[in-house]
């Protein structure tokens, strides 16, 4: 299977789901904080903030929403050649106490989310931390689970999931490509 | 990058990653927790055959603050006393496993043949040597420059040179590798630099370098606006004294080199005081000036240490380079 699996509109879907969904499950959108992990997480993170603020008018999208780069927490980074370090951003109160929603782009072996979890651990101490993505393509290496979940995509291991967001690729689309012949 | 030895043909590109990358680690030092993960299980080793306990503690704060190994050798006491040469000490060094070696050494060229000897398999990281280079110290002071004069469209100074800035390096450029290695990186950062000394304070065959000399600071102060006055310590020793005096007295060199309120004034309107420690107060810097909201020589401080983690992160972090 090769071939765009979300369009422009199934992707604002489903980021209007998992936004009712963490108001949902959180009974409201009081001490949310969106960090999103760049790249991709980072736009995803703000779209969804917005969400949030459309129907939680209370809701500051602006600033309860930030960056959370996990460059230096990263277990691979003696395997790559050197990665440049981007920025992270904190709400002005910071995230102590807060509930932590971090949003990511493609949910795959679970050490990204690894990374981030030691580095939101640097920075403060959340009540509660949950997990947004809007793609799992399976393939867990770590026992680390999504709350929220744009699509499950089941794939193999040499297939490849792009994300494509109009922010940073110019169009909103997930794109599979690869795999068996 | 392999080895950070000097700024003389380190490309703009490596400069201003080194920059971006130290703004990221600096931003970390304002955190509760300031430790990062980055560089858990390397060992850095400190190698300092001269005296210098700043740079000394900068580096191994940076160092500690990635997680590295830290391991302090000073040559005063050690076996290098006893005769050692430093092809040993290399070797020994790299059967302790040393990721990387931060050396300090009174000899020029020193961290160029620690690095390319084929003694040592990690990287070599000059913390100055002889009357050559100390990149870091330069980098610092780019960094601090950057911070202060660069943000003037309020887009930040992420990416950006030190484009347009006019940087005047005043004291003993002879001695000074300090000043040697601002020269090489402002230049490469777009800066224009003015050295400012007394003739028996500048080497000879410096026709080839890409500045502006003056033997006076109020020469240069006319000349044009200074956006960042950089004071070089004077050495006790080169001040006075039979025929080893390179000026013929200390009141003589404060009046012509020294910078008082005065002086400071006449700094283009945002102008920053810069030094690189230890400072002589009443010497080459007045207190007034040393001590006023233009002077970012604390900061300076806080800086290095953000810059050393980035070339620590740069040079250690990845992969294996050969």
């Amino acid at each position: 299977m090769t071939g765009i699996v979300l369009t422009a509109p199934d992707m604002t879907r489903a980021i209007t789901r998992i936004a009712h969904e963490i108001l949902e499950r959180n009974a409201g959108a009081e001490n949310l904080v969106l960090l999103g992990i760049p790249t991709r997480g980072l736009p995803l993170a703000v779209r969804l903030a917005a969400k949030l603020a459309e129907v939680e008018p209370s809701f500051d999208a602006t600033g309860r929403c930030g960056a959370l780069d996990i460059t230096m927490y990263r277990d691979d980074l003696h395997r790559h050649p050197t990665r440049p370090i981007g920025a992270t951003t904190l709400p002005s109160a910071g995230i102590d106490d807060a509930i932590v929603v971090l949003v990511d782009d493609v949910f795959h072996t679970g050490r990204t989310i690894r990374a981030a979890l030691d580095a939101v651990k640097d920075l403060g101490r959340p009540r509660a931390v949950q997990l947004a993505v809007l793609v799992d393509r399976g393939h867990r290496e770590l026992p680390i689970r999504a709350d929220f979940v744009g699509k499950n995509l089941p794939t193999s291991r040499d297939e490849r999931v792009d994300v494509h967001l109009a922010e940073t690729d110019g169009e909103d689309a997930v794109i599979l490509t690869g795999g068996a012949k | 990058m392999k080895h950070l030895l000097g700024t003389k043909g380190m490309t703009r590109e490596d400069a201003v990653l080194i920059l971006d990358t130290a703004a990221q680690m600096a931003a970390t030092q304002d955190r509760e927790i300031r430790k990062l993960p980055t560089l858990r299980g390397k060992t850095v080793v400190n190698l300092f055959f001269e005296d210098s306990t700043r740079t000394r503690i900068s580096f191994e704060a940076a160092a500690k603050r990635l997680s590295a190994d830290v391991i302090n050798f000073s040559a005063k006491g050690s076996s290098v006393s006893k005769g050692e040469s430093l092809k040993d000490t290399a070797l020994t060094l790299q059967a302790m496993g040393a990721d990387a070696v931060v050396v300090r050494h009174w000899a020029s060229g020193a961290a160029y043949q620690l690095a390319h000897g084929g003694w040592l398999h990690g990287s070599v990281l000059n913390a100055g040597d002889g009357t050559h280079e100390h990149p870091t110290q330069a980098l610092l002071d780019a960094f601090t420059m950057r911070k202060h004069l660069m943000n003037t469209d309020g887009t930040g100074v992420d990416g950006k040179g030190l484009d347009g800035l006019r940087v005047a390096i005043v004291g003993d450029v002879l001695h000074s590798r300090v000043a040697r290695s601002n020269m090489h990186l402002l230049t490469t950062l777009g800066a224009s630099v003015a050295l400012v000394a007394p003739p028996t304070l500048l080497p000879v065959g410096m026709d080839s370098w890409p500045v502006d000399v003056f033997h006076g600071l109020d020469d240069a102060l006319d000349a044009q606006p200074i956006d960042a006055v950089m004071m070089l310590r004077v050495q006790r020793e080169r001040m006075t004294g039979g025929g080893a005096s390179f000026f013929p007295s200390p009141a003589e060199y404060t009046r012509m080199f020294g910078l008082d309120g005065q002086r400071m004034a006449r700094l283009a309107d945002n102008g920053i005081v810069m030094h690189p420690g230890p400072m002589n107060r009443g010497l080459e810097i007045s207190a007034e000036a040393a001590d006023s909201p233009r002077s970012v020589i604390v900061e300076q401080v806080a800086n290095g240490v953000a810059v050393r983690m980035a070339s620590l992160y740069l040079l250690l972090a990845g992969e294996e380079q050969s």
